[in-house]
């Protein structure tokens, strides 16, 4: 990387009107306004184009990420969280296949370089190197006709001029890392010879291949057993430790970002709802729908007799997001503000008991707090 | 509309499984000989009592699926009994279990496979009445929609197909039909695990309620520890075609005696940050084996830090070692030990717990 200057707020390529001042106010609140921040999204907006309406995935999403550091993003399927990965990335518009283009608006700056502007091979340069990510499902992600060894080397060598020898020997070193028994023998094995934990074992491997500074873990336990999923979670855990990089986990499951993440944030209708550092976000939440996703959890730690607390409905379509506060239709608490704000007004996001945690809501602060301590909390 | 009463506590188990057994043969070559087997159900012994919930959880290839749809008879047992309220059913064919199919239904897992595309939701919801020849009081139509108002859904609905509906919709379709004949035992195999958090907890709380309003017994199959610890009320844990350990909830969760149960709690996720400082968590080395050929004993001692040499050659029979709380084990936690001689050796130190800084 040679540029290090500090972002200065270049527009993205994107075709939509960017909103940006605002949530870039937010970040910048964060903490001190840091150039160096590693990563930082500004007014992120994914947007399909569909026969039945234009999908708005993300539809205006900032937070940034620093080194050595660790942000869960949590949500139910749908609300974007996937989609905002893959736009970091650089996935969405990498297809010039695709049938119809995704429409991407905002910025995303990593390490001083604006990625949404930048020319694609660029972009390409650095997937691999600066910031790979692991799916969910290995062995879809995995090429079925090529041996492990064989994809780990390739993404070693599109990044490396080594001979195949070095980089076989890089891919044995890693699988051996990554707790792969008797490396040297079974980089030469199919994706189907392996078992599931050890398929995404095998994807960690290639995703740490090149020492990356960001990795995206979409969701990659969700498809593991529970005693394979502590495997896992334990060697990102791990992993992060030994190459200080920044890590991104996407998960539906609190369990999974309370074991992991540092900071915490809640999608909802593809908008950042809450946002805060993980204590704070699971002890003193100041969104209901975060009060919702802690109320529907069944808790293995607590022997727990009294009915779940739902959350009534069921998520947006987000062709036809809710006017307002997007979650309104499901809120409890939604005719608490006054002068029907939440079905006109969209809730931007505000501080909200300080120390780096937000979240978009009307409820004054004092109300949320007080619900929460009297009617939620005691209920959990 | 009458609502069957409440079970009582009667002696006799709704359901009485005695050495289940299912092997899937392996067939090889041009004759297709067998040339092998997987051993997915190995010999399960318990009850379901009426008006209880019985948890059955394990990792995927334990069998539970194979059980619930053992049970359900939906497939052929190698051998063993299946007592259903005094009855044998083990081998009844399609013709002789249909009039038992009243009493014992099944919610399948995906909602989005387990109902006719095709069809609208009036038709999938009334195809119990259908095949039974059973024709309810106040017509088809009044009971279907009654039928959908009791899980929640609008009865105006009927005529809507499944793809009209999202996911948590559709399993409450699934559970309407499962209801329709006002069953005396339902098997659940996995019933929420592909919906969202959010909507899961409305399934779970349909399920419980159901559960009060109807006196039904569930078989509830899942892989999620803690849906299990919220529906159960007695919780069976299998390992490799085998349980491991039976237990009431609260016995389970407070005091597991096999150390695959331990190991298993202790691997779940807690959504509490602070939490994970303190945390001691077993961590269980590789995978599960392959149920083709299991580990000669006890199954478990590939991965156990507390295996011995007779775990390697005998077999732990399941017994009861606690009031209600049986388990499969030579060397349990939280009880007397099963076969005192034997010194863990070498691989005693095996047990890799890990306590990870905040």
């Amino acid at each position: 990387m040679t540029d290090l200057t500090k972002p200065s707020g270049q527009p993205g390529n994107g075709d939509l009107p960017a909103t940006g001042t605002a949530a870039v106010g937010e970040v910048a609140a964060a903490g001190s306004p840091a150039p160096t921040a590693f990563l930082e999204v500004r007014d992120l907006h994914v947007h399909f184009p569909t026969d039945d309406g234009l999908v708005k995935s993300v539809d205006g999403l900032s937070f940034r990420l620093e080194k050595g550091k660790t942000l869960g993003i949590v949500g139910e399927s749908g609300s974007g969280k996937s989609v905002t990965s893959l736009g970091i990335m650089g996935l969405h518009t990498a297809g010039q296949y695709g049938r119809r283009k995704a429409r991407i608006s905002g910025e995303i700056w990593l390490n001083g370089q604006e990625l949404l502007g930048a020319d694609p091979d660029e972009v390409r340069k650095l997937r691999g190197r600066e910031m790979s990510m692991i799916f969910q499902d290995p062995l879809s992600a995995l090429h079925p006709y090529y041996t492990i060894g064989r994809q780990i080397i390739e993404a070693y060598r599109v990044h490396n001029e080594v001979t195949k020898e070095v980089a076989r020997k890089r891919a044995i070193e890693l699988l051996d890392r990554v707790g792969i028994p008797q490396p040297d023998k079974r980089v030469d094995s199919y994706p189907h010879e392996f078992s599931g934990g050890m398929r995404q074992r095998a994807m960690i491997a290639m995703a740490l291949v090149n020492n990356p500074e960001l990795l995206i873990a979409d969701e990659p336990t969700t498809a593991l057993d529970v005693t394979v999923q502590a495997q896992i979670l334990d060697l990102i855990r791990d992993l992060q430790k030994e190459f200080g990089s920044a890590v991104i986990v996407i998960t539906h499951d609190l369990g999974v970002v309370a074991e992991l993440a540092d900071d915490l944030l809640v999608m909802y209708g593809g908008r950042c709802v809450e946002r805060g550092p993980a204590e704070k976000v699971f002890y003193e939440p100041q969104h209901p729908y975060t009060w919702g996703l802690l109320g529907s959890m069944p808790r293995i730690d607590r022997d727990q007799t009294e009915r779940l607390i739902p959350v009534k409905g069921s998520p947006p379509s987000l062709i036809n997001v809710p006017s307002g506060c997007a979650f309104h239709p499901r809120c409890p608490y939604a005719d608490v503000p006054k002068d029907n704000i939440t079905r006109t007004e969209r809730p931007e996001l505000s501080a909200a008991g300080g120390g780096g945690h937000f979240s978009a809501c009307h409820m004054s602060q004092e109300e949320r707090t007080r619900i929460w301590t009297e009617e939620i909390a005691p209920k959990l | 509309m009458t609502v069957p009463e409440k079970a009582t506590t009667s002696p006799e188990p709704l359901l009485k499984v005695s050495g289940l057994v299912k092997h899937f043969p392996i067939k090889k070559g041009l004759l297709q000989r067998q040339a092998g087997a997987v051993q997915a159900v190995d010999g399960l012994d318990f009850d379901v009592r009426p008006g209880e919930t019985l948890g059955v959880v394990g990792e995927s290839g334990c069998g539970k699926s194979t059980m619930g749809r053992l049970v359900t008879r939906l497939l052929e047992p190698t051998s063993g009994k299946i007592e259903f309220e005094g009855t044998d059913i083990t081998h009844l064919n399609t013709v002789q279990m249909r009039p038992m199919r009243r009493d014992v239904q099944m919610i399948f897992q995906d909602p989005y496979s387990s109902l006719n595309p095709r069809h609208t939701v009036g038709a999938i919801v009334s195809a119990p009445f259908r095949l039974q020849g059973v024709t309810p009081q106040g017509g088809v139509k009044a009971e279907v929609q009654r039928l959908l108002a009791l899980v929640g859904l609008n009865p105006e609905h009927y005529n809507r197909y499944p793809h009209e509906f999202s996911g948590g919709q559709r399993q409450r379709i699934g559970i309407a039909r499962a209801l329709a004949l006002k069953p005396k035992l339902v098997v659940a195999d996995e019933p929420v695990s592909a919906l969202d958090v959010s909507i899961q907890a409305q399934v779970v709380n349909l399920l419980d309620d159901l559960q009060d309003e109807l006196g039904l017994t569930y078989v509830i199959i899942a892989h999620d520890l803690s849906v299990i610890r919220h529906v159960s009320d007695r919780i069976a844990v299998m390992y490799l075609g085998k349980i491991v350990e039976l237990a009431d909830r609260k016995d389970l969760y407070e005091r597991p005696m096999h150390p695959y149960t331990k190991a298993l709690l202790s691997a779940v996720p807690v959504p509490d940050p602070k939490r994970r400082a303190k945390r001691e968590r077993i961590l269980l080395k590789g995978d599960v084996p392959s149920p083709i050929s299991p580990p000669s004993g006890c199954r478990f001692h590939t991965r156990c830090w507390k295996a011995t040499e007779v775990c390697k050659s005998q077999e732990p029979p399941l017994v009861t070692l606690a009031t209600g709380h049986q388990v499969a084990c030579h060397h349990p936690e939280n009880a007397a030990d099963q076969a005192p001689r034997e010194k863990p050796g070498a691989e005693a130190a095996q047990k890799v717990t890990k306590k990870t800084e905040g």
